[in-house]
């Protein structure tokens, strides 16, 4: 390992860098944000990332619509964010510099492969001048390297073909921003001998160019002064750097383990939810059952048949897939049996951004049903809360009998951040209880089962086919309430729709107090759900610190809504609701509540920045 | 009930009353079934009946079993995850052509091409029954009906030749007409391992009466019905005097007495190619002419569920038995003390 502290004394200490890596979609730009943040981790710095890539898989080479982007945030202290601007944009080829330079802080760094910067590639990214010549990066701190040249040259000694070696280019800007940035090398070097074990010539070439993007640092003159970022205080555990998907499909698989019911997964495939269904058939040793079912109408369906069945049933899907299961959510919420059904939000209407985040379903999760087909919906805040968001909607599907739609979005999907692990026996236990007797008498007086009469919570008895004694039939045709027979009278619905309605809020009980946060004294009070709470916490500490006083309450539960959050937000004058929708939750508060939500809206397939909700709060605030 | 326990029908038959139209073809069925039930040696408590949407799909409701009645189309997904998380159980699902081959087409052409373990029922009574009498999937070309009054364009599905495509391990056809011959080819499907699925030529007498009449009345079947009987020629006929050769690849009916009866195809139910199978379905393209009955074939392949619990089984041979706190520590971790 090379000891760049010894060699290279002037590092400058600085508390959080902000570094995006843009290239072409061939690139590898992903996996080069991914492994500079994996050695960010393991470092010990707090971080947060935004992976940003096209719907193509391979977009035209070199066009502004393929560029691929990772943005990744670390810091020696809490951050919630991956950052507004960045300070360091790494650049490999000129659709890259085109697409992403607006982002890039004034005076910031640009880390350049010039070797992409010819005629061809600067006339696609709609370039007339090359702009590494015509002095139109005069204010920022340039950083150039032929690093396609470079890394081929150093490749030609271990046989590997330039073609094969141009490939591992990306390998040579991540040693590149591995010595800028002062990372340790160990945890990307053993990365690449890991990941690309029995093919040695790609190892040989993948670390040969990491060196040599190292050893560039060292050797040229740079300009840029070499930063580091100390380890962030963390409370004492053990952490591992997780994303949305993977801490969902985990939150599932705890919650299935402490209910003592196996998982089964239906779920098609669609961006950005697959991560789910391919993270789970993963895990079959646990007894996760997943069917790649022939559509969306399938994989719900399926799901609720192993509930029916006594099973975790569980299906993950986009905006779009939703959408198509709202006839099976409805006989779900007919059979009242538990089901968890994940939305992992993207851009809409229709195909719209599949790779883009939105949170504009909350309507749909709502009302998205024919009759009066109410359900719980419970969100995700961070990719690592995705876990607790997993393991909340099993406990309420399995307590109520209920199916349950669980919100996240393509930003919390995908991007990542330090999670301090919990330990399995810490885990609160989730109840089930199978119906084993009769729990009626019939007109005869003898004991019989019916399926439809209820516990204290409203729900009824969940029993499972092979349970002697107690057939019955049910369906999706409206039952008499107890007995759970068809039937069509008019006072019987009117009564069942009631209960229906009754039982799941009654939820709310469960719940436990709202957290208000910040001034409680404030005349403000700001109150988020889903992935904006990263956003949010960061402009709120911005103006804590600058003396402005406001309060925030961060929604996780959004149906039923928590028992006290009419009185909380009644305390305060103002309420503003920021959202990644027209004002959804906000139209949903005034609704409830009578209480005069602001919204602060942004639909663009990005996520609110902190500076851009810190302006908006003080401006509405003041 | 205990598992020594005998059974009857009255034990099968649940307390609801049965709400078909007098004279309806389901009556037929709902008998057979109740009858063969105590034969199968099987319990009710594990017995499912899962439906979708139409006359047929109350059947669930009859039956003193589990019974689940779903949403139009949907019942062999929703079966699907039932018999998937619960090899137990004896999962049957109960359907229209409606049901199965228009709306639900997609779910049931992929329950059959992964074998789920299934006993499918399809009701074929060639008409919308519950929705008071539009033209059906199955319906042939030129029906009048109240949504096609100058006749219908669309070419029909022929339910066994869909099946047959679509990969079925076990596909059979019977008619409401012969109890006898309708609960052997239950017993049949229901001892199959994997998807089976049977064609039921179903009469309804409200909105399509005699439809297949000139098929199952009792002095036409002998003329017009092809038994299929596993290892034998096939041949039919008051005397045996007709019979079905394979020509070229294409079924095609010949008298007895010109070709031979070693001529004859003789039936192989067991043959993987499922070519030959489907030659002999589309010998009944229309209504009107000899119609094979009976199983078209039962070939033995890996049954879905049996697949995915021999995958947990293995994971867990590798790896152990889930343990959450592994997983959890399953990516590069670090300690802060």
């Amino acid at each position: 390992m090379i000891n760049t502290e010894e060699l290279l004394p002037e590092v400058r200490e600085v508390e959080r860098i902000i570094v995006r890596f843009a290239g072409d979609s061939g690139d590898g730009m992903q996996l080069t944000g991914d492994r500079f943040t994996s050695a960010s981790a393991l470092f010990g710095n707090d971080l947060a990332t935004l992976p940003e890539f096209p719907a193509e898989i391979r977009a035209p080479a070199g066009t502004l619509a393929g560029v691929s982007a990772f943005q990744v945030h670390i810091s020696d202290h809490d951050i919630t964010t991956p950052g507004d601007a960045p300070n360091v944009l790494v650049t490999m080829n000129p659709a890259a510099m085109m697409a992403e330079l607006p982002r890039l802080e004034s005076g910031g760094t640009i880390i350049v492969n010039t070797d992409a910067f010819n005629e061809r590639n600067l006339a696609k990214a709609g370039y007339q001048v090359n702009p590494l010549e015509d002095g139109s990066l005069d204010g920022y701190s340039v950083i150039t390297a032929p690093m396609t040249d470079l890394t081929k040259q150093v490749c030609k000694d271990l046989g590997v073909k330039p073609r094969d070696a141009e490939r591992s280019k990306n390998f040579f800007a991540l040693g590149l921003v591995s010595w800028l940035f002062s990372r340790p090398t160990d945890p990307s070097l053993h990365w690449i001998r890991e990941k690309f074990a029995g093919r040695d010539a790609v190892i040989a070439a993948n670390e040969a160019a990491f060196k040599a993007g190292h050893a560039f640092g060292e050797t040229a003159e740079l300009s840029a002064s070499r930063l580091a970022v100390r380890p962030a205080r963390f409370d004492p555990g053990t952490y591992t750097n997780i994303n949305g998907n993977t801490a969902l499909s985990w939150g599932l698989i705890a919650a299935s383990q402490k209910a003592g019911i196996p998982i089964f997964l239906g779920s098609y495939p669609i961006t950005p939810a697959s991560d789910i269904l391919h993270e789970l058939a993963k895990h079959k040793n646990f007894g996760v059952r997943t069917l790649q079912a022939e559509d969306e109408i399938a994989a719900i369906g399926a799901a609720l048949g192993a509930s029916y069945g006594g099973h975790l049933g569980v299906t993950a899907t986009s905006g779009p897939g939703l959408a198509l299961k709202g006839e099976t959510l409805g006989l779900a919420v007919s059979l009242e049996l538990p089901l968890v059904v994940i939305d992992i939000q993207r851009g809409g209407p229709s195909t719209g951004l599949p790779t883009k985040t939105e949170a504009a379903d909350l309507m749909m999760a709502h009302y998205g049903r024919h009759g009066e087909a109410p359900l719980p919906i419970v969100s995700a805040n961070s990719p690592s809360d995705c876990f607790r968001a997993a393991f909340e909607a099993v406990r309420i599907a399995v307590r109520y009998r209920t199916p349950v739609i669980l919100l996240s979005d393509g930003y919390l999907a995908n991007g990542t951040e330090p999670w301090r692990l919990p330990v399995a026996k810490d885990l609160p236990n989730i109840p089930v209880d199978f119906a084993s007797s009769a729990n009626a008498l019939n007109e005869d007086g003898e004991e019989v089962f019916w399926p439809y009469v209820r516990n204290d919570d409203l729900a009824r008895p969940w029993a499972v086919p092979g349970t002697e004694n107690l057939m019955h039939r049910i369906g999706g045709i409206e039952k008499e309430d107890g007995t759970g027979n068809i039937s069509y009278d008019p006072e019987n619905h009117g009564r069942m729709v009631a209960i229906r309605d009754e039982r799941i809020k009654k939820v709310a009980d469960s719940y436990p107090p709202t957290v208000v946060e910040g001034d409680s004294d404030a005349d403000a009070v700001i109150v988020g759900w889903g992935s904006t709470w990263g956003a949010i916490t960061s402009a709120i500490g911005r103006m804590r610190r600058a003396g402005d006083k406001v309060a925030r309450v961060h929604l996780t539960n959004l149906y039923p809504l928590p028992n006290d959050l009419g009185d909380i937000l009644r305390r305060f004058e103002t309420v503003i609701v920021p959202e990644m929708n027209l004002g959804q939750l906000s139209k949903i508060l005034r609704a409830e509540y009578l209480v005069d939500a602001k919204s602060i809206c942004k639909v663009e397939g990005q996520p609110f920045t902190a500076a851009e909700l810190h302006q908006q709060f003080r401006e509405m605030t003041q | 009930m205990s598992d020594s326990a005998v059974t009857t029908k009255k034990d099968w038959t649940s307390d609801q009353e049965v709400r078909w139209c007098p004279g309806c073809g389901d009556y037929s069925i709902l008998t057979a079934m109740q009858l063969l039930m105590p034969e199968l040696g099987t319990r009710r408590e594990d017995t499912v009946f899962v439906s979708g949407i139409g006359c047929a799909a109350r059947f669930p409701y009859y039956m003193n079993t589990y019974g689940l009645h779903a949403i139009h189309g949907r019942s062999p997904a929703i079966a699907t995850g039932l018999a998937m998380a619960r090899r137990d159980l004896d999962v049957w699902v109960v359907g229209g052509d409606g049901d199965m081959l228009s709306i639900g087409g997609n779910h049931l052409i992929h329950a059959l091409r992964r074998n789920v373990n299934l006993t499918i029922l399809l009701f074929n009574n060639q008409i919308y029954g519950l929705t008071k009498g539009q033209y059906s999937p199955t319906s042939e070309v030129g029906k009048v009906t109240k949504s096609t009054p100058m006749g219908s364009l669309d070419t029909p599905f022929n339910p066994i030749s869909v099946a047959l495509g679509a990969e079925a391990s076990f596909v059979a056809r019977t008619h409401d007409m012969d109890r006898a011959h309708m609960q052997e080819v239950f017993r049949r499907a229901h001892n199959h391992r994997g998807a089976a699925i049977v064609e039921v030529y179903q009469n309804c007498n409200v909105f399509n009466d005699g439809a297949f009449a000139a098929l199952t009345k009792k002095d036409a079947r002998a003329h017009m019905l092809i038994p299929l009987v596993h290892a034998e020629p096939v041949r039919f006929g008051p005397d045996g005097e007709r019979g079905v050769i394979l020509d070229d690849g294409v079924a095609r009916i010949v008298s007895v007495d010109e070709v031979g009866v070693e001529a004859l195809h003789v039936h192989d139910e067991t043959a993987e190619d499922l070519s030959v199978a489907f030659a002999l379905s589309r010998l009944a393209d229309d209504r009107q002419s000899p119609t094979p009955i009976g199983v078209y074939c039962a070939v033995d392949r890996l049954e879905y569920g049996g697949g995915i619990d021999a995958q947990i089984a293995a994971a867990q041979a590798d790896r152990g038995p889930g343990d959450l706190d592994a997983l959890l520590h399953s990516l590069p971790t670090w300690e802060v003390n």
